[in-house]
């Protein structure tokens, strides 16, 4: 699956916007970035499991409220960063 | 543990360590470890602390609340980071500064259970280096109050769970509205060097709070303190730390910057007296920082700003000063020469000042308006080292040893 990374995280992908991850779940495919680029997942996702306050993740252009969100092998996971002031 | 060497992690000159024949550090040779809104910067003097090279930004773009050196080893350096889009994280660095890697296991609470409401680190506020006795231990506090340890000198974080889990914590802390402007924290992390199990922190708000054993279970040190905001009379939490530092020449001692003005405690007893009441009343004893003299625990530096009316939260009347006392509080002297006369509105923060082991001691603050001010004789002439930086956090005086 293709995943669409932000600016903001491209210091730990190596400064690729587009990396491949697998997962069944929007939770899954974080857990394996977080896999091949250690540390990535918590500074989208906290300790509660909630989306980071400037961060948006959609599958496609649907913006996802779980992350037991469902993939399918042809979706975009698209992380994004959200307007955040000064 | 993350292994990846990050993009903003560039290179830059270590710190430079110099010494005399007796082992003591050479008093020339400080780098000023400069956190701000927008990265972090280290700047490095030459041997008689005349002439100041910047090296940075590292980690553009972050918040950088705190960057510290570990004394026990002369080369290891925390540096707490957030930034705007991305959760918080702790950068450390083995080699002085020339190359940084990012905590494996940063600071974090524990995950709530199922249909509770957990918290979350909104960034990492203050690091400390553990005690002598136990190499490698390092304690961060955090947004909101939180206190963590790391036994691995920062590649892995555990909450201490005597105090994050701690049945009073939620009285202690208080709600979102007792919260200053940006965000309640725990700070002032204080160990005792007599024993590595005697910690003593300071919640904004919250209060002080002291530990006998490690951490695993803690009680409020709050009474004498005024808390204006709080109706109760001498109540025993939810006081506002601003700053307080315990000397480690007399641990018995502890100093405070509150809210509610200055103050000294002498241990065992357990009340604060307000030794702000010395201080000229036009100027008052509202502030953030203290800084206490490498050798001389009756000595003492703060920062005073405007906490009248409305809280300007600037230099009283744009006339910024800094005030030493040598008696432990009971008189104090302004120290301007340098400054300033007249409109100068920036202030200090509360992890922006600090003083180097030199004598006379260097004593270094970063303002609001991102200048780094210097002074070589102990605050009585102040010298701009730095200026157009961005809003400083933090300036810690690292002599690498």
């Amino acid at each position: 699956m293709r995943v669409h990374i932000p600016s903001q995280l491209q210091d730990y992908t190596r400064h690729e916007s587009r990396v491949e991850a697998n997962g069944a779940t929007v939770g899954e495919v974080l857990a394996d970035l977080d896999r091949q680029f250690p540390g990535i997942r918590f500074r989208i996702i906290d300790e509660q499991d909630r989306v980071r306050r400037h961060l948006r993740i959609f599958i496609n252009e649907e913006q996802i409220r779980s992350l037991d969100a469902p993939l399918k092998a042809a979706d975009r996971l698209i992380i994004l960063g959200a307007l955040s002031g000064g | 543990m993350h292994k990846t060497k990050r993009r903003h992690a560039k290179k830059s000159p270590p710190l430079r360590t110099s010494r005399k024949r007796d082992g003591r550090s050479a008093a020339g040779t400080v780098a000023l470890l400069i956190g701000t809104r927008k990265g972090a910067f280290i700047l490095r003097s030459d041997s008689r602390r005349r002439d100041w090279r910047v090296a940075g930004p590292h980690f553009l773009g972050h918040a950088v609340h705190h960057i510290a050196l570990d004394p026990r080893d002369g080369r290891t350096l925390l540096c707490a980071a957030r930034a705007g889009h991305l959760g918080p994280t702790v950068f450390r660095s083995t080699d002085r500064g020339k190359t940084w890697r990012e905590s494996g296991k940063p600071p974090a609470f524990e995950k709530a259970p199922e249909g509770r409401t957990g918290r979350s680190v909104d960034h990492v506020f203050w690091l400390t280096p553990g005690h002598a006795s136990e190499p490698g231990v390092w304690y961060a506090g955090t947004s909101p109050q939180g206190l963590f340890r790391s036994a691995d000198g920062g590649v892995t974080w555990e909450g201490v769970a005597g105090f994050n889990a701690h049945p009073l914590r939620p009285a202690w802390c208080g709600d979102g509205q007792q919260a200053p402007p940006d965000g309640a924290t725990l700070h002032s992390i204080n160990i005792d060097p007599r024993d590595p199990r005697h910690l003593y922190v300071g919640l904004s708000s919250g209060g002080v709070f002291e530990s006998t054993d490690g951490g695993r279970d803690w009680r409020p040190l709050n009474r004498g303190c005024a808390a204006d905001f709080i109706p109760t009379p001498d109540p025993e939490y939810g006081h506002d730390v601003h700053c307080m530092r315990l000397h480690p020449l007399a641990p018995d001692r502890l100093y405070q910057q509150n809210h509610c003005g200055i103050y000294r405690m002498e241990r065992p007893q357990g009340r604060w007296t307000r030794i702000g009441d010395n201080m000229p009343r036009r100027v008052g004893d509202i502030g953030f920082p203290l800084v206490l003299h490498p050798r001389d625990p009756d000595t003492l530096w703060v920062f005073p700003m405007d906490g009248s009316t409305v809280w300007p939260r600037v230099s009283p009347g744009g006339r910024p000063a800094a005030y030493i006392s040598r008696n432990g509080g009971n008189s104090w002297r302004r120290q301007d020469r340098g400054l300033p006369a007249g409109q100068g509105w920036f202030t200090v923060k509360r992890q922006a000042m600090c003083a180097d082991r030199g004598d006379p001691a260097g004593v270094y603050f970063g303002t609001t308006a991102g200048e780094v001010w210097g002074s070589l004789n102990e605050g009585e002439k102040w010298t701009c080292l730095l200026r157009h930086l961005p809003e400083i956090y933090s300036v810690e005086a690292a002599e690498p040893g």
